[in-house]
């Protein structure tokens, strides 16, 4: 059905572009001047049409489910919601429609088989009236437009009104999506505070978030100081860029100004490959390859170390951002301009001199926002830590030492038993928000020093 | 071979102070520049005129070896700077460049300060280690471009703020901060309006007294007004090289005399 709307859509915006195409050319061999091209009435006809129709459709698919259960809840026989909670109706309203897909577990009562009736009925109706709807609407718009056609009108700006509606509607979504993610974190974060006092959090060096879920388990009252996690997030973090930004920036600087061209064709595109493996396999790497080899280093020099270490995460970690780096510093050095090079050079200055002096304060800015980038995604990445890093939250900043991260504390407060109104889970949502304020004041940080430098460089 | 004096004496007009000899140049398989043979007199301007893509440009880079930079381009030939090969295997191209100097013909300051920009030379090369020599190289400079009294009180503001023609003078006065003993330019009045252009060819006929310039120009008027010596290049060849007199008043080449009179373009 909902094919089919869409296909009257399609043949409308076709047929209105042709007739408006036509019915210009009609008036243009006329002898007329026209306004705009032919092809500008015809890309009129078919945006007006296309435009609101394909709103109305989507609008309509959006919320034809809730209207339809909000109709069959209402028509439910008096009485056998009575005094049932929401999360019981939601349950009963679920089963009505597993019904009428086809999925009938056990004997339902008659009423529910009656509704998964009614519900079907109500899909079909709405269905048929949304074709109806469709090419209504559609003919009307093709209507209009049609009767626009004339030597004066300004087709090619009304085109490029629509576009540009169009175009600022997009940007409007992406604000409202980021608007609608962080309200939904926030909202949460604030359920958890309601339970977990704020300072507590903020402040405390305990880390257990283990809570009874039934009263006869013994556990621990349940710890939820987020200074230990942090501290592993930034010790990881730490251990990360300190092995990626001067491999990342020497590589880049040789790349761009010693390689030869041969060297530079192999090791770019190796580069690129580092840059494509997934970080699962970077996890791999960590345990496989680089924390045993830790460990058997240490166990030279009798130093006891442990099976996760912050070491062998940050480090391969590390080696993931290498590529993030050494490609925005390789940009950042492209784009100074080659008169630059040519003036430092012309004066008597060696190629590391030119380097070091001018291109690099040239291209800083670049470079910075690169290393900024990299450091928001080394405190957001996921998957080599939960592979690497350990579970258990120690205040420490020893890299030989097991460490966990805010991104594997919420993985594991997710995995398994979730009830959303414990603060177990709920905590998951306040380190999420500790997080997305990490990296938005990283990101913030990184505009700024990169506005400073524009304004001395400029 | 001459002698390498240090030409605080009486100037010597007819030093020569370059002497390329049957140069060629080549971008990968393309040759830009045949047989070029020319003598360039110390403390004296000369130019080279000729219409674009005649290969002034690249025949000027090949004077502080700047072509060593593109990775297509081969030099034949011998060019002796006071008499020594500068292509020979042990001249270090970045000491000769620091006795070479170069002006391009898009001011390219460097994103820093104006003072940093004049310092940048002789700092590299030693050639003052105190702030106060600094200070003293940096007010010389820029007071041989003509450009101290506008600059004086905003030294730490950057290059590349300034105007035009201010940012080519400043390119002037980092050129020669480094007391090179040949200025080159390519073309270094294209990008300025009329009055910038008057500044710097006034700056071109004080230089002379202190260094040899080269300078590559596309405008005969001022060819004339800034040297002694002119060379017409076409189409990768020296057609004649003489006294500027005598190149604008007298060409010996009928091609010369079709560029000057503007029927080669
Ligand atoms: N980097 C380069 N690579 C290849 N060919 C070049 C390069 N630079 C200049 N050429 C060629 O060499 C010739 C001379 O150029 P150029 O010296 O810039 O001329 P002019 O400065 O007299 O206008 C031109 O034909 C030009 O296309
Ligand atoms: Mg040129």
């Amino acid at each position: 059905m909902t094919l089919l709307a869409f296909v009257i859509l399609l043949a409308a915006v076709v047929i209105g572009y042709v007739m408006n195409l036509r019915a210009a050319r009609a008036i243009r061999d006329g002898g007329t001047r026209m306004h705009s091209l032919e092809g500008f009435h015809g890309g009129y006809a078919a945006l007006m049409t296309l435009v609101p129709t394909f709103f109305l459709i989507i609008v309509w698919l959006l919320f034809q489910d809730t209207v339809i259960t909000a109709i069959v809840k209402a028509g439910l026989p008096a009485g056998v919601l009575g005094g049932k909670g929401t999360g019981e109706v939601q349950l009963i309203m679920s089963e009505i429609r597993s019904i009428a897909g086809g999925r009938i577990f056990g004997t339902p009562e008659d009423w529910k088989l009656e509704a998964a009736e009614h519900l079907v009925a109500l899909r079909e109706l709405s269905g048929w009236l949304l074709v109806a709807v469709t090419a209504a609407l559609a003919s009307a718009m093709m209507y209009i437009s049609r009767r626009t056609v004339a030597a004066e009108f300004r087709a090619r700006q009304g085109v490029e009104r629509i576009l540009h509606g169009l175009m600022v509607s997009c940007a409007v979504v992406a604000i409202f999506v980021t608007i609608g993610i962080v309200a939904s974190l926030l909202f949460e974060t604030i359920r958890f505070f309601q339970m977990v006092p704020f300072w507590d959090f903020v402040l405390g060096t305990n880390w257990e978030p283990q809570i009874p879920i039934r009263e006869d388990q013994v556990a621990a009252e349940g710890a939820f100081g987020m200074l230990p996690v942090f501290l592993g997030t930034l010790v990881i973090a730490f251990i990360a860029m300190f092995i990626a930004t001067p491999i990342g920036l020497l590589s880049a600087v040789y790349l761009h100004e010693f390689a030869s061209r041969r060297v530079r064709g192999v090791v770019k595109p190796v580069l690129e490959v580092l840059a494509g493996v997934p970080t699962v396999v970077y996890g791999f790497f960590a345990i496989l390859v680089i924390a045993p080899a830790i460990r058997s280093f240490g166990d030279n020099f009798g130093l006891p170390i442990a099976p996760n270490t912050a070491l062998a995460a940050g480090s391969v970690m590390g080696i993931m951002l290498i590529p993030f780096i050494s490609s925005f510093a390789d940009d950042a050095l492209g784009a100074v301009p080659r008169s630059l090079r040519d003036g430092s050079l012309a004066v008597g200055a060696t190629q590391a001199e030119t380097i070091s002096k001018v291109l690099f304060p040239a291209a800083i800015p670049g470079i910075v926002g690169g290393i900024l980038l990299a450091v928001s995604r080394a405190i957001g990445e996921t998957m080599i830590v939960v592979m690497a890093a350990g579970l258990i939250a120690k205040m420490t900043i020893n890299p030989l030492d097991s460490v966990t991260t805010v991104t594997v504390q919420i993985v594991t407060l997710l995995i398994g038993d979730t009830a959303f109104d414990s603060p177990k889970t709920l905590a998951a949502f306040a380190l999420g928000m500790v997080l997305f304020l990490m990296t938005l004041c990283i990101n913030i940080l990184a505009l700024r020093i990169v506005r400073k430098y524009r304004e001395i460089y400029d | 071979m001459f002698d390498v004096q240090k030409p605080e004496t009486a100037v010597d007009q007819t030093a020569i102070k370059i002497a390329a000899r049957n140069v060629q140049v080549f971008y990968g398989n393309t040759q830009a520049i045949k047989d070029v043979d020319v003598d360039i007199q110390d403390k004296t301007v000369t130019s080279f005129i000729g219409p674009s893509g005649c290969g002034k440009s690249t025949f000027l880079r090949c004077l502080n070896r700047m072509n060593d930079t593109i990775d297509s381009c081969r030099v034949e030939g011998e060019i002796l700077l006071d008499g020594q090969d500068i292509y020979a295997p042990r001249v270090d191209p970045v000491q000769l460049r620091a006795r070479v100097g170069m002006v391009f013909q898009k001011p390219n300051p460097f994103p820093k300060s104006i003072y940093d920009n004049v310092a940048y030379g002789p700092r590299i090369h030693g050639m003052a280690r105190t702030k106060d020599e600094i200070d003293e190289v940096v007010e010389k400079s820029l007071r041989r471009a003509a450009l101290w009294d506008e600059v004086k009180d905003r030294l730490d503001t950057p290059g590349t703020g300034l105007s035009g023609g201010q940012q080519q003078r400043l390119c002037i006065a980092r050129a020669v901060a480094t007391r090179p003993e040949v200025l080159l330019m390519d073309e270094p009045c294209s990008a300025l309006d009329p009055i910038a252009t008057a500044q710097v060819e006034e700056l071109i006929d004080e230089l002379k007294q202190r260094f040899s310039v080269v300078i590559v120009t596309h405008s005969m008027q001022q060819a004339a007004r800034v040297s002694q010596k002119t060379a017409f290049f076409h189409l990768g060849n020296l057609v004649e090289y003489g006294d500027t007199n005598t190149i604008f008043t007298n060409p010996q080449d009928h091609r010369t005399e079709s560029y000057i009179t503007g029927r080669i373009g």
